[in-house]
């Protein structure tokens, strides 16, 4: 007997959500980590959400995940980024109060009770005939199970670096996982390496903020769950300042003492998340670069600047720190660091998250080349979800590039593979007008239920939602009006002669709920929130309906599954460069497969052809 | 499910050309043009568009399960013309959900509706290769050639502008340009120009079928007539000694190295009272600026007419036999310099042929227009690139995955790089 169904190894934002997942599927679940009371710690800047990320953190909370939860409660500065823009394009963010957020992780994760918690370091996996069965802790303890997670994050073979000092290390003042590290290299999976970076932090009680300006959060706060509306913690303002070319200069002239250009560092770093080294050498016609002071919590005077990422020598870093306005006098409590890690590439993973070459290990997070809280917590899902599935017998699922951001990250990690850290931007999105942060829960909360992924409190409060947005929509469309009719309720149309509904003019240019509400009186009866979301479904409609058929056609090529034992060598007429290159890649689906590199369509055909085969002959 | 036609015999001129529709709205599209056949039974029907005979076919319609692709199909035996086969596409491709199939699609589609076994697809797949062996050519001839460069320059502005808008939206919080209009717009509008230009380019490809147009032009009785009826070798024109006895345009197809050239006749350029012969100055004047092809006969070297000149435009002087200057020359009357004159014609419409040719496949035109008709709707919608960018991103995204689809793939990658080394991202 097993002793639990799945182990996540790992208590960072991949590991947390992997085991919320599990064991809201009802799945046996333990979460193994060097330390317990660094469960949820938030290692980088004290912010969740943005522009993607806030789509990945509403789907996550779509699937009721626990990820938007903690951000309400830790939340202390929320902005909808992109406000002024479309709805396709908002992105909720918010500061997050590091302490508060922890808690917050932690505690919701108390809250299930078929999961475990275990502070100890895994040293080994079991394997039995090419399957995982568990993990041998450093103790020599051992723990079964069906499926493993590993969320490893920067701690494989982890080096940081401060100037021209190094050590190894995954964070600051904790142990890197050398052991895992060295078990994990033996399964031959291809490796690489990245960097990422942090800034100094400032002590803020020397802060001069009365010269700085500050940026408040909104005033009506936008909330990350579906479950809530309104923040939790208090609310305070960030501030603003600059870099000059006295900060500019100071730096420039210690490039040398910098890891990243004193050739200490060999990984591949960002391009969206420069250093300030990056930034001076790159963009040297730009006299001055914006620093955001975000404090890390209500009662730390810890402040993160964010925009000054570094790996310059303490001291330089706080030559240059003190050459900024409102830092003159600044105290910096711990220097920036760049660290070097390294990663799987995740092109030796399924859709699922699960290792290709080895049945039961699922890798979630920075350890599959991403950087972000939020794209290590959705991957977490993703693998949670599926150790579940596995656990219990069912089959795995996967999401689609054309219903979620999750999709389209999972595809582009499994199907490309990175080159540079992954982050999420709304660009990746090709569906971007139809996979929006507000109707996260309309396009997935139904498959998350199905799966038994979701609480009850959820269910009920999603059913009614679901309920009140088809009822408005169908008020709004049943009846047409003519232009003249239209006018008189205010919406500017042609007088084109052409009938059209209170929905379908809600995609024009400045027409509101309240121009509806004139023309249909009834629909002033739902609350805001349904009128308001009535509206933003409303806008695209006519692009959506064109992206329709190409979704079609993509969702059948997703269908169409190639089996991982798949012999490629089996087909006649495929040229031997194709068949190597389906067997390095394997890919997990028909869609993935036309894209490798000198797929032609003559030899995806002979591809479905045998794909299909076996359950042809099966149905025969 | 798209419904797709294509031909499905070989293209050219041909005792009968088959095209098949296939696809749920075969039997809808097939039934615009005439009433339908029961299905399996082939009947011969005229085929016609708004009014319009298209022309004489027999129909044979298959009902799904039952068809090559399994789905509801038509084939239409059309006559094995150019122009018909056309213009059948054309009507075809105009109706709402047909598409003009892709290489190998209808293969694809039995395939994927499991009516084809592994027999018969491997049997199939020597056709199929025929067929990306001339998309191996075809991309080598790209590779080399005119595509490339023209796409090129397209697909790099449309790029900035996707990256100017995307900058806009991803990085709202960051150290970016605010206002991209004006840039967006200027490289929106170079494209969507552009592309109309060579779609209108295309038309020379037309010209191939339907004959060049090459009009003589020139003062009065310089003998453009007679160089008329030299070089069609017949009494096609009226001459005279009469300064304005061609007062209408006179057309005379014949074939000229190879190709069908119409060639018109006109009346003499000059002022004149005479209402008749104003309107066929007029007349004559307009040919010459939608004329393929210009022949200008001089009295004198320098002569200047009230027509805008084109860099492609043949200059003779008139009556050679007659001339005392040194310079080209033609005689209607003696033949001299007639030869020559032909070869020019020639060499002159045969470079217009091997321009034509860059975007002369039907999928390019396609591609080419619905890149224009995105590119029409974002100019339209710039104005409000402050509140609904990503209207205007999808219809740039769209302008370019149809130009890709003539180039090859580009990723967000493109895009993402193009906004890093442009911008500094990182706050």
């Amino acid at each position: 007997m097993k002793q639990f169904d799945v182990i996540v190894v790992g208590g960072g934002h991949a590991g947390a959500e992997a085991a919320a997942a599990s064991a809201r599927m009802g799945s046996r679940t333990v979460l193994i980590t060097l330390r317990r009371d660094a469960v949820g710690v938030m290692s980088c800047n004290p912010a969740i959400g943005g522009l993607g990320k806030g789509h990945l953190v509403r789907e996550i909370d779509a699937f009721d995940g626990i990820m938007g939860q903690a951000a309400d409660r830790a939340g202390i500065q929320f902005r909808l980024l992109n406000r002024r823009k479309g709805p396709a394009v908002q992105g909720p963010r918010t500061q997050a109060d590091r302490k508060l957020y922890r808690q917050a992780i932690q505690s919701l994760l108390a809250e299930y009770e078929s999961l475990t918690i275990l502070q100890g370091e895994v040293a080994s996996l079991i394997v039995n005939a090419n399957r995982v069965g568990g993990v041998v802790l450093a103790d020599g303890s051992q723990i079964t199970a069906d499926a493993v997670i590993i969320t490893a994050g920067t701690f494989l073979n982890g080096v940081i670096h401060v100037g021209d000092h190094q050590r190894a290390g995954g964070r600051v003042g904790d142990a890197p996982s050398i052991l895992l590290a060295q078990q994990l290299a033996d399964l031959n999976l291809q490796r690489g390496r990245l960097k990422t970076g942090t800034p100094p932090r400032l002590d803020g009680r020397t802060i001069n903020w009365s010269v700085l300006d500050s940026q408040p959060g909104d005033d009506e706060p936008t909330m990350f769950s579906f479950l809530n509306s309104a923040p939790f913690a208090a609310q305070i303002s960030c501030g603003i300042t600059q870099t000059n070319e006295r900060t500019h200069d100071i730096v420039r002239q210690n490039l040398g003492r910098s890891a990243m250009y004193g050739g200490h560092i060999s990984g591949v770093g960002p391009r969206y998340c420069p250093s300030i080294e990056d930034k001076v050498v790159r963009f040297a016609d730009k006299d001055h670069h914006q620093i955001f002071l975000e404090p890390e919590g209500l009662d730390d005077p810890t402040v993160y600047p964010n925009g000054i990422s570094t790996s310059l020598p303490a001291e330089v870093q706080h030559d240059y720190v003190r050459s900024i306005l409102g830092l003159e006098n600044v105290v910096v409590t711990q220097p920036g660091y760049a660290i070097e890690y390294d990663y799987f590439d995740p092109r030796g993973l399924d859709t699922a998250l699960q290792v290709k070459a080895m049945a039961g290990l699922f890798f979630a997070g920075q350890i599959n080349g991403t950087t972000g809280y939020e794209e290590a917590a959705a991957q977490g899902l993703v693998a949670g979800v599926n150790a579940s599935l596995l656990a219990s017998g069912r089959p795995a699922i996967s999401l689609s590039r054309s219903e979620s951001y999750i999709g389209v990250m999972i595809d582009d990690l499994t199907t490309h593979g990175v080159t540079e850290p992954y982050r999420m931007f709304t660009s990746r999105a090709e569906y971007r007008l139809a996979l929006r942060a507000d109707n996260a829960d309309q396009r997935l909360t139904e498959k998350a239920i199905a799966l038994g992924c979701v609480s009850e409190t959820r269910i009920n409060a999603y059913r009614k939602k679901a309920d009140l947005l088809a009822a408005a929509r169908t008020l709004l469309s049943e009846t047409a009006f003519s232009p003249r009719e239209l006018q008189a309720a205010g919406v500017e149309v042609s007088a084109d002669g052409a009938r059209r509904s209170a929905y379908d003019v809600l995609a024009f240019e400045g027409v509101t709920p309240e121009h509806a509400a004139q023309l249909v009186p009834d629909f002033a009866s739902f609350d805001e929130a349904i009128q308001l979301q009535t509206a933003r479904d409303a806008l695209y409609v006519q692009y959506i309906q064109r992206q329709d058929r190409d979704i079609q056609r993509l969702r059948a090529d997703e269908a169409l599954a190639i089996p991982p034992s798949f012999d490629y060598s089996g087909i006649p007429g495929l040229s031997n460069e194709l068949t190597q290159k389906l067997k390095r890649a394997l890919p997990t689906n028909i869609f993935q497969a036309s894209k490798i590199e000198g797929m032609t369509p003559a030899a995806l055909l002979l591809l479905i052809s045998h794909v299909r085969r076996p359950s042809r002959q099966a149905m025969a | 499910m798209d419904t797709i036609f294509a031909l499905a015999s070989a293209r050219g001129r041909a005792g009968v050309a088959v095209l098949r529709i296939s696809g749920p709205l075969a039997h809808w599209a097939a039934g615009q043009l005439c009433p339908l056949p029961p299905a399996r039974q082939a009947g011969l029907r005229v085929l016609r568009h708004g009014g319009e005979i298209l022309d004489q076919a027999l129909v044979l319609p298959f009902a799904a399960p039952h068809s090559f692709t399994s789905e509801d199909a038509v084939e239409l035996h059309l006559h094995g013309s150019i122009a018909v086969v056309a213009k059948v596409s054309e009507v075809l491709a105009q109706m709402d959900g047909l598409r003009l199939a892709e290489a190998g699609e209808f293969t694809r589609r039995a395939m994927d509706n499991g009516h084809l076994d592994l027999t018969q697809v491997e049997g199939l797949a020597d056709l199929i290769d025929a067929e990306s062996e001339s998309q191996r050519k075809q991309a080598l001839q790209v590779l080399s050639g005119a595509i490339a460069q023209k796409v090129a320059p397209w697909r790099a502005d449309l790029l900035r502008a996707a990256a100017l808008i995307e900058a806009t939206i991803d990085f709202a919080d960051e150290d970016v340009p605010v206002d991209v209009t004006p840039e967006v717009l200027a490289l929106l509008s170079r494209v969507h120009q552009d592309l109309a230009a060579e779609q209108a380019r295309a038309g020379a490809g037309a010209a191939i079928r339907e004959g060049f147009e090459v009009a003589i032009l020139g003062a009065p009785n310089v003998g453009k007539s007679t160089l008329l009826n030299a070089l069609a070798q017949r009494e096609a024109a009226i001459t005279s000694d009469i300064a304005g006895t061609t007062r209408d345009v006179i057309e005379v197809r014949m074939h000229i190295g190879g190709l069908l050239v119409t060639l018109l006749d006109t009346a003499g350029l000059r002022d004149s009272d005479d209402v008749v012969e104003s309107i066929g100055i007029a007349r004559a004047k307009q040919r010459a600026e939608s004329a393929d092809l210009r022949i200008f006969l001089l009295q004198q070297q320098g002569e200047v007419f009230d027509v805008a000149p084109r860099p492609d435009d043949i200059l003779r002087l008139a009556k050679a036999d007659l001339a005392t200057q040194a310079a080209p020359a033609v005689s209607g009357k003696t033949g001299a310099g007639v030869e020559d004159l032909l070869a020019e014609i020639a060499s002159k419409l045969e470079t217009k042929t091997a321009a034509a040719g860059v975007f002369s496949r039907q999928r390019h035109m396609q591609a080419l227009s619905t890149a224009q008709t995105a590119l029409g709707k974002a100019i339209t919608a710039l104005p409000r690139a402050g509140d609904l960018p990503e209207v205007i991103a999808t219809e740039i995204r769209v302008a370019l995955t149809a130009l890709e689809g003539i180039l090859g793939y580009i990723g967000v990658e493109d895009l993402l790089g193009e906004i890093f080394s442009s911008f500094c991202i990182g706050k």
